[in-house]
């Protein structure tokens, strides 16, 4: 294949995994923004998602659609709920010290991870997409100084790669709409500005936390659902989200939401397009240098606000 | 009436507040005077229970407010003015009004009525709180607390750093607040504010209550204020 499809094939790729990516990172970013928390389980999370989707497609059986259809609903809703108790029982208890809530959580990954091993197994084990149509996509060559419509060979992709895409973009633009336009969102935000002033005008402070602890988690295991047909699911896949996540939170800026969505785009499309020209390796080797170089030169990320 | 029965507070193993007790009638404002340090603010975040009593109880009407958890002590009646003011910075003017709003379930009357006190704030509804001027943003913390509609406002240092004209406008706010019948527990360091606002004052030092004085009395000679104040 030539260079240009090649990229085209290549940015398609990336924009499934920043799709995927801004999910888990936004949920990530939610929590540490509103919460000052800085969940090391949430990988976890997303990988709970993927492995409850694998367990409720598996239970449900019949038509690929339906059993994943209800993963979705049902996967993200089990791993809030799992979260929010998590936090209620521990992080509240610890009075949601910084340092304690990193090694509280670090005690939630492996107790996650161990128990899906214990549960689940160690296999990898694939969902099956709810449709999966190959799509292939049309390059433009130039013979003899006219533009002739080519379909290169091994240029396309599917139609749930697309769906991913789309169902990231319209779950993202839910999550933008509650947090400006609703009342709770209103409530969160206040809380996240001020948590003795969101106290002192009534607001619930401790759930709060516990409805933003479990909404940040259902986002990466909603995350997890859409990815699972693409990457199966397995004990220990929540290591790579994790890390870019993370990365992805400093360069967009702790707490901010447009912020990590754009960094979400950046690192997804370049992790993409890297992995295909070069190595996933060397993907993630840049990944990790550009957040060297954000700490060191802009501390508060591309869109965060610098600490008064 | 507010009642603070022998509390003590602090942070962590720092002990700020010593047996400290005083009460607040309705339609009265008691100024707190003290200096920096004495204990003023923290005896604020003790009534709103932002930092935990480790002795004594503050009651309201009679009823023990102490014990509440501390985001129904508001939903109790008791507006808060903090020092700093400390508004919701990245939200709108409508936004940190309607926050105040939703705290007790206020009807949309009160807003009005808060709003007739400080008429700019309606001009600038749609503006982020941090772009306001100082004044303006203190006149929206006293109308976010008083979109409570409070029996008890507490207000520590509300004219902090503002020019003269803000400064009257805030006072005349805090007179026509009292007239409404709401208790006011009022910290001031300016003498004149203490002296033209005050119905009694409790004078503060290393987190107690030294003493209280009638405004009336302390008029007539108020030396013992300025020695108290450091003036
Ligand atoms: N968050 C805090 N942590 C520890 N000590 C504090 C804190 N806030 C105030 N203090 C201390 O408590 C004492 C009383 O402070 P404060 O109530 O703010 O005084 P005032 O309002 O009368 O100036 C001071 O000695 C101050 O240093
Ligand atoms: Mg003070």
């Amino acid at each position: 294949m030539e260079f240009g499809p090649h990229l085209v094939l290549a940015t398609l790729e990336g924009a499934v995994t920043a799709a995927v990516l801004a999910l888990t990172a936004v949920g990530l970013s939610l929590v540490f923004g509103v919460m000052r928390v800085v969940n090391v389980a949430h990988g976890e999370f997303f990988m709970l998602g993927a492995v409850l989707a694998w367990w409720v497609t598996s239970l449900i059986g019949g038509p690929p659609a339906l059993g994943f259809a209800a993963a979705l609903v049902v996967a993200p809703l089990l791993v809030g709920l799992l979260a929010a108790a998590a936090d209620m029982t521990v992080l509240k208890r610890i009075d949601y010290d910084p340092e304690r809530t990193i090694v509280a959580t670090i005690g939630l990954l492996y107790i996650l991870q161990q128990v899906t091993l214990m549960t689940y197994g160690a296999d990898a084990r694939p969902v099956e997409p709810p449709f999966n149509t190959r799509l292939a996509i049309p390059w433009v060559t130039f013979a003899e100084g006219r533009p002739q419509l080519i379909w290169p060979w091994g240029l396309g992709t599917t139609s749930y790669k697309l769906a991913v895409i789309g169902a990231a973009a319209a779950v993202l633009a839910g999550v933008w709409l509650v947090m400006t336009r609703s009342r709770i969102g209103l409530l969160m935000r206040a809380t996240q500005l001020d948590r003795d002033m969101a106290l002192a005008f009534g607001i619930p402070v401790e759930r709060i936390y516990a409805l933003v602890f479990g909404l940040g988690a259902a986002l990466a295991a909603l995350a997890a659902v859409l990815i699972v047909p693409i990457s199966q699911a397995h004990y220990l896949m929540g290591g790579d989200p994790l890390l870019l996540s993370f990365i992805v939170v400093i360069i967009g800026g702790l707490g901010s939401l447009p912020g990590t969505l754009v960094a979400a785009i950046l690192i997804g499309l370049s992790d993409g397009i890297i992995s295909v020209f070069f190595s996933p390796t060397l993907a993630k080797i840049l990944a990790t240098l550009l957040v060297a170089l954000v700490l060191v030169f802009r501390p508060q990320g591309l869109f965060g606000l610098r600490a008064a | 009436m507010l009642r603070l029965e022998g509390i003590g507070a602090g942070y962590g193993a720092a002990q700020v507040l010593r047996d400290l007790t005083l009460k607040v009638r309705p339609g009265e404002i008691l100024c707190l005077a003290g200096r920096n340090g004495a204990g003023k603010t923290t005896t604020m975040k003790a009534i709103m229970g932002l930092v935990p009593l480790s002795a004594g109880r503050i009651t309201l009407d009679g009823v023990a407010i102490s014990e509440l958890p501390a985001h129904r002590v508001p939903k109790a009646g008791i507006g808060y003015v903090p020092q700093g003011r400390r508004l919701f910075g990245e939200l709108t003017v409508a936004q940190n009004l309607e926050i105040g709003l939703m705290a007790r379930g206020s009807p949309l009357a009160v807003l009005d009525a808060a709003l007739d006190l400080f008429p700019r704030l309606r001009e600038r509804m749609g503006q982020r709180a941090q772009t306001l001027s100082g004044g303006e943003q203190q006149m929206l913390a006293m109308a976010r607390a008083l979109c409570l509609d409070p029996a008890v406002l507490l207000l520590d240092e509300p004219t902090e750093g503002l020019q003269p004209t803000m400064i009257e406008a805030i006072r005349a706010a805090i007179r026509e607040t009292r007239a409404r019948g709401a208790a006011i527990l009022l910290v001031e360091q300016r003498i004149d504010a203490v002296l033209s606002l005050a119905d009694r004052i409790a004078l503060i030092e290393n987190g107690r209550v030294l003493d209280t004085l009638e405004a009336e009395a302390l008029r007539r000679d108020h030396r013992r204020l300025e020695r108290h104040l450091g003036v």
